[in-house]
C-alpha cells in the first residue's frame, strides 16, 4: 500500500515540474510589463528599470525559473505586486471559503447525482428514467453562472430566503454550493446510471436475485458498491473542470474565494497573484488525483498492481 | 476502466422496449449497407437527435440571418429603450403590445433580442472553430502517442497529464489575459485547452487498435508506419470524431460564455451571450429579463448539440445503446 502511495508520489514529480516551468513561461511573456504595474502609472523610466531590477525581472528566463522554483519549495510565492502582500498568505486567507464551497458543492453534486443515477437505472426505460435523464441533459446544458443569478433572483430576491451575497454564516453557502454542484449532479446522474446498467448485466447480480435477496439489498449492497469505482475514477478527472465551475459561482456570490481572487489578479496584470494560484490549484489537482487513486486502491485492490494507474482511466 | 473489463455481453436484466415504446425490428440492414448508412437509419429514428438537430438547424439560420431578423442594430442606444430614470425596459410586447423592443433593453437601451440574435454568431463561431482545433490537436497528438509507443508515447502523454492538471476556465483566463481577448484569441485559446480530452479518449482508442490483426496485417505487408496509421487507425477513429465534434461544441460554448461572463471574451460592443450576462449582474433585480434571455440562448444551444452528440454516440456505436 505504502509503496504504491510512493510510487504515484514520484509520478506525480515530473508532471509538478512541467506545471510549474508552463505556468512560469506564461507568465515571463506576458506582454503587459509587470515593473511598470508595479510602479504604479506616474512613474518615471528610471524608477521602472530599477524596480524591474529589484525584481530580478532582467535577469534570463532560466535564472527567473530557477530562484522562482527555490522560493516555492520554501513555499513562498513571492509578493502581489497589488496588494503588496505575500501571495502564500493571500492564497492561505482565500482557501478556507473555496474549501467550503467545494464540500459543499460535492455535496450536493453527489447527493444528487448519485440519487437521480440510481433511480434512472433501476427504472431504465420508463418514466422515471427518462425525466431524470431528460433533466440531467438540462443540468449539464445550464450555464452555472446563470443558474446562480436565477437562483439568486428566485431565493434570494423573491422569495428572500438566502441572502444575497457574503460568506459570514452556514446559510450564505447554500446557493452557492447547489449552483457548483447542480452541473456536476446531471453529469454524474448520466454516469451513475451508465454504470449501474453494466453493473446490473453481471452474473452475480442475478445469483443475487435468483437467491431470493429483495430488491432493495441487490441494489444497495451488490449493485451500488460496485457502479462507484468508475464514478471515483470519474471524480479524478473532474477536479479541473469543477474548479472551473468554482471560479464562476465565486463570481456570481461575490464570494471571497480563490477563484475571485484569480480573477480580480487577471483584470489588474498581477503577475504573482496569478501565477501563484495558478500553481497552487494545479498541485491541489495533482494532489488530489493521487488521493483518490489511492482511495480507489482501497476499494479496489486489484488496481494497485498495475503500473501507471492513472493511465489505466485512459 | 471498470466499466470495460466487467462488460460481458448478455441480455440486459430488465429489456425495454426503445424510444418509440414499440419494439423495434431488428437493424439487420439488407447486405451491403454501410456502416454510416446504417447509422444514419439509426439516427433518423431517433427522435430527441432529430429535436437536437433541428434547434441547432434553426440556431445557425438564426446566426446567419440575424441582420434581416433582428428588428434593431444590436449596438443602437435608443432614447426610448431606456426608462424615465434611466432603467432598461421590460418587454414592449408584454407591457404595452407592440413589438418595439419584444424581450425588452439593456442597461444601456439597446434591444435584448437583436442583441441575441447577433450574439448567437460568436456563440457558434467559437464553438465550431475551437472545436475544429482541439480536434486536430487532440487527434494528432492522440494517435501518434498511441500508434507509435515510446519514447514518443510517454512525452506527448505526460504532457497531456500536465495540461489537464490546470483547471480548464483558469488556463484559459490566465490565456486570454495574457495574450489580449480578441475573437481569433479566443477561439485559440479554447482549443488549445481542450484538446487533451480528446487526445486521451484518441488514445486509448488508438492503442487498442493497434494489436488489431488488420493492423498488424497492414505492417507484415510493408506498410510503413505513417501509411498504416492514416489508412487504417485514422478511419477507424471517424465515428469518435463525429460524435465529440458535436459533443465538444456544446463545451466550447460554454468555456465561451463563461470566459465572456468573466469580462476576458470577445469584448464589447460585440454582443456575446456571456458578455450580456456579465452586465446583467448589477441589474438582476430590476431587469431580472437581462439574465434570463441571454442564459437561456446558451442553455438551448448547448442543449441542442448535447441531444445530437448523444443520439449519434448511440448510432454510431449501438453496443452502447441508451446506457448514457
Amino acid at each position: 500500500m505504502w509503496a504504491y502511495i510512493l510510487r504515484r508520489l514520484v509520478q506525480a514529480i515530473p508532471v509538478l515540474i512541467g506545471i510549474s516551468l508552463l505556468t512560469f513561461f506564461l507568465v515571463y511573456y506576458l506582454p503587459a510589463d509587470p515593473a511598470r504595474m508595479y510602479a504604479g502609472p506616474s512613474a518615471t523610466a528610471e524608477t521602472v528599470a530599477r524596480i524591474r531590477h529589484e525584481l530580478g525581472l532582467d535577469q534570463p528566463f532560466w535564472v527567473q525559473y530557477g530562484r522562482y522554483i527555490e522560493r516555492l519549495l520554501h513555499g513562498d510565492l513571492g509578493f502581489s505586486y497589488r496588494k503588496q502582500i505575500a501571495v502564500t498568505q493571500l492564497i492561505l486567507s482565500r482557501i478556507p471559503y473555496t474549501l467550503a464551497l467545494i464540500a459543499g458543492g460535492v455535496f450536493f453534486e453527489l447527493l444528487i447525482g448519485l440519487t437521480v443515477g440510481i433511480i434512472s437505472a433501476i427504472g431504465r426505460g420508463r418514466w422515471p428514467d427518462r425525466i431524470g435523464m431528460f433533466i440531467a441533459l438540462l443540468g449539464v446544458s445550464t450555464p452555472p453562472f446563470w443558474l446562480g443569478l436565477l437562483l439568486l433572483y428566485t431565493l434570494g430576491y423573491l422569495v428572500p430566503i438566502f441572502p444575497l451575497s457574503g460568506a459570514s454564516s452556514p446559510l450564505h453557502l447554500v446557493l452557492p454550493a447547489v449552483t457548483a454542484g447542480l452541473g456536476g449532479a446531471a453529469w454524474y446522474a448520466r454516469m451513475m446510471r451508465s454504470s449501474m446498467l453494466d453493473v446490473l448485466s453481471n452474473d452475480y447480480v442475478r445469483t443475487a436475485r435468483g437467491k431470493g435477496l429483495t430488491s432493495f439489498r441487490v441494489i444497495f449492497r451488490h449493485v451500488v458498491p460496485n457502479a462507484l469505482n468508475p464514478i471515483i475514477t470519474m471524480a479524478g478527472m473532474d477536479i479541473p473542470w469543477f474548479i472551473g465551475g468554482v471560479v464562476l459561482v465565486e463570481r456570481v456570490f461575490n464570494w471571497p474565494g480563490i477563484g475571485r481572487m484569480a480573477v480580480e489578479a487577471i483584470e489588474t496584470v498581477d503577475v504573482p497573484l496569478i501565477l501563484g494560484t495558478v500553481i497552487f490549484t494545479a498541485i491541489m489537482v495533482v494532489i488530489s488525483g493521487i488521493l483518490i487513486d489511492v482511495v480507489q486502491s482501497v476499494v479496489d485492490p486489484r488496481l494497485r498492481y498495475r503500473t501507471g494507474s492513472s493511465d489505466a482511466a485512459y | 476502466m471498470t466499466v470495460t473489463q466487467i462488460k460481458t455481453p448478455q441480455p440486459r436484466v430488465t429489456r425495454p422496449k426503445d424510444e418509440a415504446g414499440v419494439t423495434r425490428p431488428a437493424l439487420s440492414a439488407p447486405a451491403g449497407d454501410s456502416y454510416f448508412v446504417m447509422a444514419w437509419r439509426r439516427l433518423r429514428r431517433d427522435r430527441a437527435a432529430m429535436a437536437g438537430a433541428v434547434l441547432i438547424g434553426l440556431i445557425v439560420l438564426a446566426a446567419i440571418c440575424a441582420p434581416l431578423l433582428a428588428p434593431h442594430d444590436p449596438t443602437e442606444q435608443f432614447r426610448d429603450g431606456l426608462s424615465k430614470d434611466g432603467q432598461p425596459i421590460a418587454s414592449t410586447l408584454l407591457t404595452q403590445g407592440s413589438w418595439r423592443f419584444p424581450l425588452g433593453t439593456d442597461a444601456n437601451g439597446r434591444d435584448l433580442f437583436s442583441r441575441i440574435l447577433f450574439g448567437a454568431r460568436v456563440s457558434l463561431i467559437v464553438g465550431v472553430l475551437a472545436n475544429a482545433l482541439a480536434i486536430g490537436i487532440g487527434t494528432l497528438i492522440g494517435s501518434v502517442a498511441g500508434y507509435f509507443g515510446n519514447p514518443l508515447e510517454t512525452l506527448l502523454m505526460r504532457f497531456t497529464d500536465i495540461m489537464m492538471a490546470f483547471p480548464t476556465l483558469l488556463l484559459a483566463m490566465t490565456l486570454v489575459a495574457i495574450l489580449k481577448p480578441s475573437l481569433w484569441i479566443i477561439i485559440m485559446v479554447i482549443g488549445l485547452v481542450y484538446w487533451t480530452w480528446i487526445a486521451r479518449v484518441i488514445y486509448g482508442q488508438v492503442v487498442a487498435l493497434r494489436q488489431r490483426d488488420f493492423v498488424v496485417a497492414s505492417r507484415a505487408i510493408g506498410s510503413p508506419r505513417l501509411y498504416t496509421l492514416t489508412r487504417h487507425i485514422l478511419p477507424q477513429l471517424v465515428p469518435t470524431i463525429i460524435v465529440w465534434g458535436t459533443l465538444g461544441i456544446a463545451t466550447n460554448v460554454m468555456l465561451e460564455a463563461s470566459l465572456s461572463y468573466l469580462g476576458i471574451g470577445v469584448q464589447p460592443p460585440t454582443p456575446s451571450w456571456g458578455g450580456m450576462i456579465q452586465q446583467a449582474q448589477s441589474y438582476y433585480r430590476t431587469a431580472p429579463w437581462m439574465v434570463i434571455f441571454p442564459g437561456a440562448a446558451i442553455m438551448i444551444t448547448i442543449f441542442a448539440f448535447n441531444l445530437l452528440g448523444d443520439g449519434l454516440r448511440d448510432a454510431l456505436d449501438p453496443s452502447q445503446k441508451g446506457k448514457l
